[in-house]
């Protein structure tokens, strides 16, 4: 790696971090697991003054549950989220999206917190966030603000975070009926397509479900005409199918490059939005 | 009472690789762990352009920059350096290191910073400013053969390097074509297949990319250059002659060498341009390739376009090949560019006795990165336009592909076989890898198993395929550099062997293999053994390095030469010692003692210390124990073998998903099965990584969308099944190991057989070929065409 010049902060606090973020005005970066933003140094796309490595901030990485509501932290790695126990039982939508993200060295370094944060439209955390319908904790020097995931993404690299602010945890309620299908761009390992559901059913029946989707256009959505459609359905195959079929007809702005048309895209959205909701209901567990 | 231990002989066994401790644990030394006192680090300002006029270069922001020592545009280097080389007699543009007028690939150098440090080099290189008057660019060779809509040289109208150079039935040593025999098959033809079919063009993509660092030292008057190359003694003849000097001046070392895959012959540019900034500065200067630099600068591989037209009887036979090819070979002609396209026609007869075939060659340049040698440069191309075709005549005369190609081998009787393309095939028994491939295949099995899967709607498929390559790559009369290959080989004064080769491995394990060689020759622990290689002041000669799969075959045979040299002279000092005859001795477990008599046996290392010490000298014998060879191979080997893919395409999707590979392979004899294994995984991965994985793109303005990892896929081990090798051994007589050579096989024999798979589950949608690369949407297309 060949980057431009830059200085190298360890921040110790939170606050810590903050100050020097202000203190860089503008040109500091924040550097998690260097997944997102090493490679950009790299090619020169990214050129900050300073790094303020957040890395060792105590308490900034761990899973935890308390009265169901489930908070990982932002510094917790790809590879911790995939392997919890605690989320394979609760939420398996989220472990499952850790598990599939890049390869084993990028899983052992990215950080959930660093991916949310850097917003690529073709990540995978989005769509996990999305169907959990988390909240995003976020810390600048007003003190906490609490955003929803789906007000937090707004474009391509774009979110709502302050240049001073630190996405700090997510907290989110557990959903057990809950996965993430995806198709993989085979060079970079992103979503061309990916999907994820988390479902609330009961007696058989289906009473609210969560479809989040990303990769296939400039930034992850909800597919609020499938939830619709699937909200009093009974908890079956059939009926997963069935609420799919239409999946991202009213997506707009996709993607397209070699790895998939936008046409490919938009044809992949229902197939992983079936495949997804099947495998959510088969943790349904009645 | 002692035990002598007995040391198992140790080729064909499989012994783990010497060299991995040392590579796994981070203690090898590339190219960019030289660091010199002194050193510079250069870097290049590369055209971002792929077709323009240099109108200006404004350098004076960088050479402002604190640390920068040097910048150098096209015309200030034309005068540290001659053109670029090139190897063979094939007319070339002259191609200078840097662009002196015009640029003609995105990559291409315009300019060069020297600085302190590789960081200020590089911010050096974005402040260098370029002002280009674009010209037209064309990234389509067939379009480029219409001369419009630009010309890239002069000399070079429609842009063709090469216009036609037939090979076949029927061409003569005068270049005269006589069709007759050629017209006569197709004549006699009841089925012809013909078809359009692309073989895309790939990056080689080693691990370690290029690097360079030379010394000059103005005192001594001579040149040292590491580089990471497959070919050290080629580097220094280039060096000598680049820079004006002897090659009594110049030391090339290839220290560890992380891949090359073909990429890294020698006379690049970047060599070019380091050695002279080196002389001109007089300190020493690093330039390591980054890997997005590496998308751009290093030669790609394959693109070619092949016409195959293949005339048969009903019942199978084939009666004659035509095949035309058009080669895009970018924007320049480099080391083995023009070449590599003639081994695919050389190759054109596969395993087949095809008694009438026209090849034609044309080559073309286009606004891309030049192509070169790639794994098996030319005849993965060649492979898999017949096996392609032989797969299409299966299917035309529903034929089971397996018999299909059985009833058209060239039988075992008929070797030495002269192919209509004009090669002598060394030895075969292409039966007897097809009938072991179908049996661990479990081939009808199999089949019925494909049917029933289709049954259930899923989208499986066969494929089979066979190959024969050129190995052992040699003799001299076909390499301008020689087709030998150089040993030596010493018995030090404590009995331990240190041997040389000219075979400058870049992870084809002749530190192993060679060592077991001579551990058997001399009966002594493999531990005792030290291959020495990869630096042209240790190793004395060398010719192409390795490349063609030649280092056991050549420089293998040039090894087990020098040391049966040794072993000879060893024996008369070791007879004087134990009053017997030569004849009567044996080298084994560490000692040499006369057969039957094994209680007056000396320790090895007794008998070597005496060579150095020569107290009664045997009459006519010089002391010493230090033994040389050249070998140069009569011809080329000429292995094969036998591919079987399951595959099956997901119908939602299109993904490809390879379920089973079977490979049968006929390397000759095998000096270590486990480094054969790891060469064939490594080929099959890049074979399938053909069919399945990888692919160069450009857009049509001549800008690269594959420009770097995120968007050029490599295979992974989880893109594949395990595989399932075997090995059928066929010696070749050519040389004393009757080894043929294995380290491009996998990637010969398995492009087309995934290709044929694919192809296979997709036949219920009236598909007949599929073009690579087979990409998910290419495939979900066809299975879903009707709603395009």
């Amino acid at each position: 790696m060949i980057p431009t010049a830059f200085d190298y902060a360890r921040a110790t606090s939170l606050d810590d971090a903050i100050a020097r973020l202000q203190a860089a005005g503008g040109a500091g970066k924040l550097l998690a697991g260097g997944h997102s933003l090493v490679p950009l140094m790299k090619l020169r796309l990214s050129e900050p003054a300073v790094l303020i490595d957040i890395g060792h901030i105590p308490d900034l990485a761990g899973i935890r549950e308390s009265d169901g509501v489930v908070e990982i932290g932002a510094n917790t790695r790809h590879h911790d989220v995939a392997t919890s126990a605690l989320l394979r039982e609760r939420c398996p939508v989220v472990a499952d999206t850790a598990a599939v993200i890049g390869d084993p060295q990028v899983r052992n370094r990215g950080t959930l917190g660093g991916s949310l944060a850097h917003a690529d439209p073709a990540a995978d955390y989005p769509a996990a966030m999305l169907a959990v319908d988390a909240d995003l904790h976020l810390k600048g020097p007003g003190g906490w603000r609490v955003v929803k995931a789906r007000d937090f993404f707004q474009g391509v690299f774009t979110v709502d975070l302050a240049a001073d602010e630190i996405l700090a945890k997510v907290t989110f309620a557990a959903s057990r009926a809950s996965a993430y299908a995806k198709l993989h761009q085979r060079a970079s390992r992103f979503a061309i397509v990916g999907v994820a559901a988390a479902l609330e059913t009961g007696g058989g029946i289906i009473r609210t479900a969560r479809v989040g989707l990303t990769g296939a256009a400039s930034s992850p959505s909800r597919l609020a005409g499938v939830e619709a459609a699937l909200a009093g359905q009974p908890a079956t195959a059939a009926a997963a199918a069935a609420a799919a079929r239409g999946a991202g007809d009213g997506v707009s702005e996709l993607n397209a490059d070699i790895h998939g048309s936008a046409e490919y895209r938009r044809a992949m959205i229902p197939v992983f939005t079936r495949r997804a909701l099947e495998a959510a209901l088969a943790r349904a567990g009645g | 009472m002692t035990v002598t231990p007995v040391l198992p002989k140790l080729v064909g066994q499989r012994v783990k690789r010497r060299e991995d401790p040392r590579l796994i644990q981070g203690r090898g030394t590339y190219v960019d762990d030289v660091k010199l006192a002194g050193m510079l680090h250069l870097a290049f300002k590369r055209s971002d352009v792929a077709h323009g006029r240099i109108l200006s270069i404004d350098t004076s922001a960088a050479e402002a920059l604190d640390g920068v020592e040097a910048v150098f545009t096209g015309a200030q280097m034309a005068e540290m350096a001659g053109p670029l080389p090139t190897l063979l007699p094939f007319p070339a543009p002259e191609r200078r290191a840097v662009a002196t007028g015009v640029v003609r690939f995105v990559g291409e150098p315009v300019a060069v910073v020297v600085a302190r440090d590789r960081y200020v080099a590089r911010d050096a290189v974005d402040a260098i400013e370029v002002d280009y008057e674009p010209l037209p660019v064309v990234v389509d060779p067939e379009q480029a053969m219409t001369g419009e809509p630009v010309v890239l040289h002069a000399d070079f109208p429609h842009n063709l390097m090469l216009a036609s150079l037939p090979m076949g039935t029927g061409v003569g040593a005068d270049g005269l074509v006589d069709d007759t025999a050629v017209d006569q098959a197709f004549a006699d033809a009841e089925v012809v297949i013909s078809q359009r079919m692309i073989n895309q063009r790939l990056a080689p993509t080693p691990i370690e990319p290029r690097g360079v660092v030379a010394h000059y030292e103005p005192g001594k008057e001579t040149l040292t250059i590491w580089s990471s190359t497959q070919s050290p003694h080629l580097l220094r003849t280039f060096m000598a002659s680049m820079n004006g000097m002897g090659e009594d001046q110049v030391r090339a070392i290839a220290p560890e060498v992380g891949g090359g895959f073909g990429c890294k012959s020698a006379g690049s540019a970047e060599e070019c341009v380091t050695a002279a900034v080196s002389r001109r500065l007089g300190v020493p200067v690093k330039w390591v390739e980054e890997r997005s630099e590496a998308f751009l600068a290093t030669n790609h591989g394959r693109d070619l376009i092949g016409y195959v037209d293949l005339a048969a009887r009903r019942d199978g036979t084939v009666l004659g090949l035509k095949l035309r090819i058009v080669a895009d070979v970018g924007a320049y002609n480099m080391i083995f560019t023009a070449a590599v396209p003639t081994s695919t026609m050389t190759m054109a007869s596969g395993n087949y006795a095809i008694p009438a075939i026209r090849a034609t060659l044309t080559e073309v340049f286009t606004n891309k990165t030049p192509t070169d040698a790639y794994r098996g440069a030319g005849r993965p191309e060649g492979i898999y336009f017949l096996e392609r075709a032989m797969d299409m005549l299966a299917r035309e005369l529903g034929m089971d592909p397996a018999e299909l190609r059985r009833k058209n081998f060239i039988r075992p009787e008929q070797f030495p076989h002269a192919t209509q393309t004009g090669v002598v095939y060394d030895s075969g028994d292409y039966d007897k890898a097809l009938d072991r491939a179908l049996e661990n295949a479990g081939w009808e099995q199999l089949k019925a198993e494909r049917d029933a899967a289709r049954a259930d709607g899923r989208l499986v498929g066969l494929g089979l395929s066979m190959y024969v390559e050129v190995c052992g790559v040699g003799p001299s009369s076909a390499l301008p550099m020689g087709g030998w290959e150089h040993s030596q080989v010493t018995v030090e004064r404590d009995g331990r062997i240190s041997a040389t080769t000219g075979a400058s491995p870049h992870g084809q394990g002749n530190e192993t293999t060679f060592a077991q060689m001579l551990a058997d020759q001399f009966g002594v622990p493999l531990e005792h053994i030290r291959i020495h290689h990869g630096d042209t002041a240790v190793v004395k000669q060398g010719s192409l390095g390795t490349g063609g799969s030649r280092s056991q075959a050549v420089g293998g045979a040039a090894l087990h030469l020098a040391g049966g040299r040794v072993k000879t002279k060893m024996a008369k000092f070791a007879a004087l010692l134990l009053e017997a005859h030569e004849a009567d001795l044996v080298f084994e477990n560490g000692r040499i003692g006369v057969k039957g008599a094994p209680s007056a046996a000396k320790p090895f290392a007794e008998v070597a210390a005496y060579a150095y010490r020569p107290i009664r000298l045997p009459e006519g014998l010089e002391p010493g124990l230090s033994e040389e060879a050249f070998f140069e191979p009569a011809n080329n080997t000429y292995p094969f073998g036998c591919n079987i893919a399951l595959l099956e395409v997901d119908r939602d999707t299109g993904e490809p998903r390879l379920l089973r590979l079977v490979a049968v392979d006929d390397a000759g004899r095998l000096i270590n099965p486990l480094i054969v294994e790891g060469q064939v995984h490594g080929g099959l991965a890049q074979g399938i990584g053909q069919a399945l994985i990888e692919e160069v793109v450009y857009g049509g303005d001549g800008q690269p969308l594959t420009g770097s990892l995120m968007d050029y896929a490599l295979p992974r081990a989880s893109d594949f099944p395990r595989f399932e090798l075997d090995a059928t051994v066929t010696p070749t007589p050519l040389n004393p190991l009757g080894a043929k050579g294995i380290g491009e096989a996998g990637t010969i024999g398995s492009t087309p057989c995934v290709v044929s798979a694919a192809v296979d589950a997709l036949s219920g949608f009236g598909v007949r070929h599929i073009d690579m690369l087979l990409r998910p949407e290419k495939l979900w297309r066809i299975i879903h065409g009707a709603r395009d």
